[in-house]
């Protein structure tokens, strides 16, 4: 879980535009307020889909689910399970 | 949920039909050519307590659904555009402040006694200097000291801002929030100063008088709309917004098709027995039509029939990727088959379409229209959509 959240972190770093530092982040750090907008987020569920190796299905294409570190290494832990 | 027969055949319609056909087409023309608000309309839909039509009916307003409030909309539409989208405009301030109040004192009474009791008009500032008409950033923030709280906002648009009574005007949360991390705030009229800084004098929609502003208001934290602007954007805003757009431009399509559908009859009139060519035009047109408006409608059922049980879930899928993709694909395909049917209206009426001063004359629905695809861009809502099927499977 812990290395699956420091490669979500470095995916944000790169993609989600933040107005601070990835790393500096808590699991439930609000990542809309850390200024990530709608559009840097279709850029964190591409570049998440390319780094774990995942398809996110459409239910999970809202807002709450990339809301923060640890509301998207939940999705992925759902997605990765038994892998 | 009330069902298309029962819309069609309620009170709400036939008196905002009335409305339409009695006061707003009237004087359309006039308002068209001087660049004025529709006050007619609006003081005779105020006297038939028309405007408190999507307050619920727990706050004594109508409590009319998305099916119902885009059947009025494109009602007066026939009649007026600009009235049209100045309905359709107070209606989503409206439901932005009865969806998402959340139980506040302030926002409780506001609905019962201002919208209900004195029928008050809502116009909003989304539009700022420096934001490149993204609605879902702001450069302002809202300056709160203790239970006080100001707001200064260099707005490019204000539709119909110095003929409502409260304006509903997006900011920044605090002054160190992120661009994306807005509210809501709510000023009535005394609580505030719009210094007009350009003209409206354009193309269409000349009634809606919407030119730039300098917004400047004060007030307590109460008025501060609770939660954010992320969600009463994406649950309510936009669908009210596109959703009620598409009805109204369908509205204006159909006044100018039934011009058209006039100017045939009286040729055939003329020579009984055979299909005058542009007939059959008009039935091509009609095609198009009845597509548009089954698009809305399709959209407006789909969200009453989500909205029926307001709940947590409910909420949630109005925030997904799936009814984002259909919202901006209504309004993309409404606000670019208006001018179009407009245009056929004007092939098929010929010079009399043409003339301004003619009963047949669609010049007027043309150029209304003609706003449709650049409200809201039409590119950079391609744009989102483009970028947000590069994840959605349509699974």
């Amino acid at each position: 879980m812990s290395e699956n959240a420091a490669r979500i972190r470095a995916v944000l770093k790169d993609h989600a535009r933040l107005n601070r530092d990835a790393e500096t982040l808590d699991d439930d750090s609000d990542l809309y307020q850390a200024g990530m907008t709608s559009h840097a987020s279709v850029n964190v569920m591409l570049a998440l889909e390319g780094e774990f190796d995942i398809e996110f299905p459409d239910h999970m294409l809202k807002r709450s689910v990339f809301e923060s570190v640890g509301a998207i290494a939940a999705a992925i832990g759902e997605l990765t399970e038994g892998r | 949920m009330t069902t298309l027969s029962a819309i069609k055949t309620g009170p709400l319609l036939a008196r905002t039909a009335a409305i339409a056909t009695d006061v707003a087409a009237c004087h359309a023309a006039d308002v068209d050519a001087k660049s004025r608000f529709p006050q007619e309309t609006f003081d005779a839909l105020r006297q038939a307590r028309l405007l408190s039509a999507a307050v619920p009916a727990t706050h004594g307003g109508a409590g009319a659904g998305m099916l119902e409030l885009g059947t009025q909309c494109a009602a007066l539409a026939q009649g007026c555009g600009s009235s049209g989208m100045v309905l359709a405009m107070h209606h989503i301030q409206v439901a932005c402040i009865a969806r998402h109040a959340q139980g506040s004192a302030f926002f409780e009474r506001y609905l019962r006694e201002n919208l209900v009791e004195r029928q008050e008009l809502v116009a909003s500032i989304t539009s700022e200097n420096g934001t490149f008409g993204d609605t879902r950033s702001s450069v302002c923030a809202v300056a709160i000291d203790g239970d006080r709280m100001s707001l200064e906002k260099d707005a490019t648009t204000v539709s119909y801002g110095q003929h409502a009574d409260a304006q509903l005007v997006t900011c920044r949360r605090t002054a160190d929030a992120a661009a994306s991390d807005q509210v809501l705030v709510l000023f009535e009229k005394g609580n505030y100063t719009l210094a007009q800084t350009g003209n409206w004098d354009t193309l269409g929609m000349r009634g809606t008088c919407s030119p730039g502003a300098k917004f400047s208001g004060h007030g307590t934290t109460a008025q501060i709309l609770p939660g954010s602007f992320a969600d009463s954007s994406a649950q309510t805003m936009v669908p009210y917004s596109h959703i009620l757009w598409s009805a109204l431009w369908s509205g204006i399509a159909a006044d100018a098709l039934g011009r058209a559908a006039a100017f045939v009859r009286a040729g055939a009139r003329k020579n009984p027995g055979s299909v005058p060519p542009n007939a059959v035009q008009l039935a091509r047109a009609q095609v198009e039509l009845q597509a548009m408006r089954h698009n809305w409608e399709s959209c407006a059922i789909a969200f009453d029939e989500m909205t029926a049980e307001d709940d947590q879930a409910a909420r949630e899928a109005l925030g997904t990727m799936g009814w984002a993709l259909k919202m901006n694909q209504l309004k993309m395909a409404c606000s670019e088959m208006a001018p179009k049917l407009c245009h056929e209206a004007l092939q098929i009426i010929g010079i009399m379409g043409y003339k301004n001063d003619s009963p047949f004359s669609v010049g007027r629905h043309y150029r209304d229209v003609l706003s449709a695809a650049l409200m809201v861009s039409n590119g950079r809502i391609a744009a989102k959509s483009a970028s947000m099927l590069l994840v959605f499977k349509d699974d």
